[in-house]
């Protein structure tokens, strides 16, 4: 595999007599360096049935940087700061909570935590596709920033180690091109149109957060949150300062996790599916041993 | 410039938490109780999200369009629409009724 690779990374790289040895150090340089990768040649990657599945994940998600861009430059930010929060903070709900808290005149600092408090569930997306891909060195880092609900919904959803790891891949730098380029294209489009409230975009956030919430409604215990949530946040819009609402709802949503004694992976949904898990079946934990 | 400055913050505290689970050992994945709260709090937070910007005007509690673009994006749910077709039912329901003279 590693050979195949090497042979397509060093098409055209031609070593004259005098100076093989040089080109054979460096070839041996990049298999170590590489190794992580062995199992993404364009070739296998073709063929692999978790490579295409990530990547129709990959296209659906990305297509909705869109309505981020869109509603973004409608919550008051300029094009810039749009784009370098989807090349940055790269997370849907947390990108959707930063503007949308902006947008409903709350201060940068409420931004900031929802954002963070929605960025918690990738941490232990983190920690379970540490253990199910062994990213090595580097690759890490590069792993850590692709990590979200999308990449690690597809990757749990592979049992071979191989396809797991091109299922990761392919979405998370699948979405993270597309989203940042339909992140600009929607910024653009927003900036264009004048008035947002003319072509309805505070109803598209609306509709934004709903779609988001929806996939994770998928139980009793999920819909009851949501509810107590929701009816929380409305009993205290008027009493607090604009954007502490959602952070009061975290707390409430918090507490709940802490004392309740529900499933432990309650509201850790991908917004798009993986094809296969989209029956309405497929936790992560049951995942596990299962072949589409 | 403050805005710009929560901006990069949010940046690199979301990169931080996701790097966080790379480097924590194993076991802590054993912990259920973190699993659980990192779940209800993502649904706590986005319910809170959807209603704010429903109803929320400031710190006022104002009816308008939008309760039409939730109703619309509910039923676009619920006929398993894509995600970017319910946001574009959403703006065309708040647009038509802004059309139509709602506030």
């Amino acid at each position: 595999m590693t050979i195949t690779l090497l042979r397509v990374m060093c098409a055209g790289f031609d070593p004259s007599p005098d100076d093989s040895r040089r080109g054979t150090r460096l070839v041996l340089r990049r298999a170590e360096t590489t190794a992580g990768f062995d199992r993404l040649s364009p070739v296998k990657l073709w063929r692999s049935p978790a490579a295409r599945t990530g990547a129709s994940v990959a296209i659906a998600t990305g297509l909705y940087g869109v309505s981020f861009g869109a509603l973004s430059v409608a919550s008051g930010l300029d094009f810039w700061q749009t784009q370098v929060l989807s090349l940055l903070l790269f997370s849907g709900g947390s990108q959707f909570a930063f503007i949308g808290v902006l947008a409903g005149g709350g201060a940068g600092g409420a931004a900031l935590g929802s954002a963070a408090l929605l960025g918690i569930r990738n941490a232990v997306y983190g920690m379970q596709l540490n253990a199910l891909l062994q990213p090595k060195g580097w690759l890490r880092f590069g792993a850590a920033h692709v990590t979200i609900d999308e990449s690690m919904a597809t990757a749990s959803a592979q049992t071979d180690p191989a396809e797991r790891k091109r299922a990761f891949w392919v979405t998370g730098i699948g979405i993270f091109l597309l989203w940042n380029v339909f992140t600009a294209l929607g910024a653009l489009l927003g900036g264009a149109i004048g008035d947002p409230k003319t072509w309805g975009l505070d109803g598209a956030a609306v509709a934004a957060f709903l779609g988001l919430l929806w996939p994770r409604l998928k139980a009793r215990e999920p819909v009851a949150i949501a509810v107590a949530c929701g009816v929380v946040t409305v009993v205290v819009i008027p009493f607090v300062p604009p954007g502490v609402p959602v952070l009061v709802a975290a707390v409430v949503a918090a507490v709940w996790g802490l004392l309740g004694v529900g499933a432990a992976d309650e509201g850790l949904e991908p917004d798009v599916e993986p094809p296969h898990r989209a029956a309405g079946e497929g936790r992560l934990s049951s995942d596990e041993g299962r072949m589409p | 410039m403050t805005t710009w400055l929560y901006i990069i913050a949010a940046g690199v505290v979301a990169y931080l938490t996701k790097l966080l689970g790379y480097l924590v050992p194993a076991k802590v994945l054993k912990n259920k109780r973190m699993t659980r709260v990192a779940g209800t709090l993502t649904i706590g937070l986005l319910a809170s999200l959807t209603m704010i910007n429903t109803l929320a005007n400031g710190q006022q509690l104002t009816l308008d369009s939008r309760i039409g673009a939730l109703v619309a994006a509910l039923i676009a749910l619920l006929l398993r629409a894509p995600f970017l077709v319910v946001v574009i039912v959403g703006a065309a329901a708040a647009a038509l009724l802004r059309l139509a003279g709602l506030p």
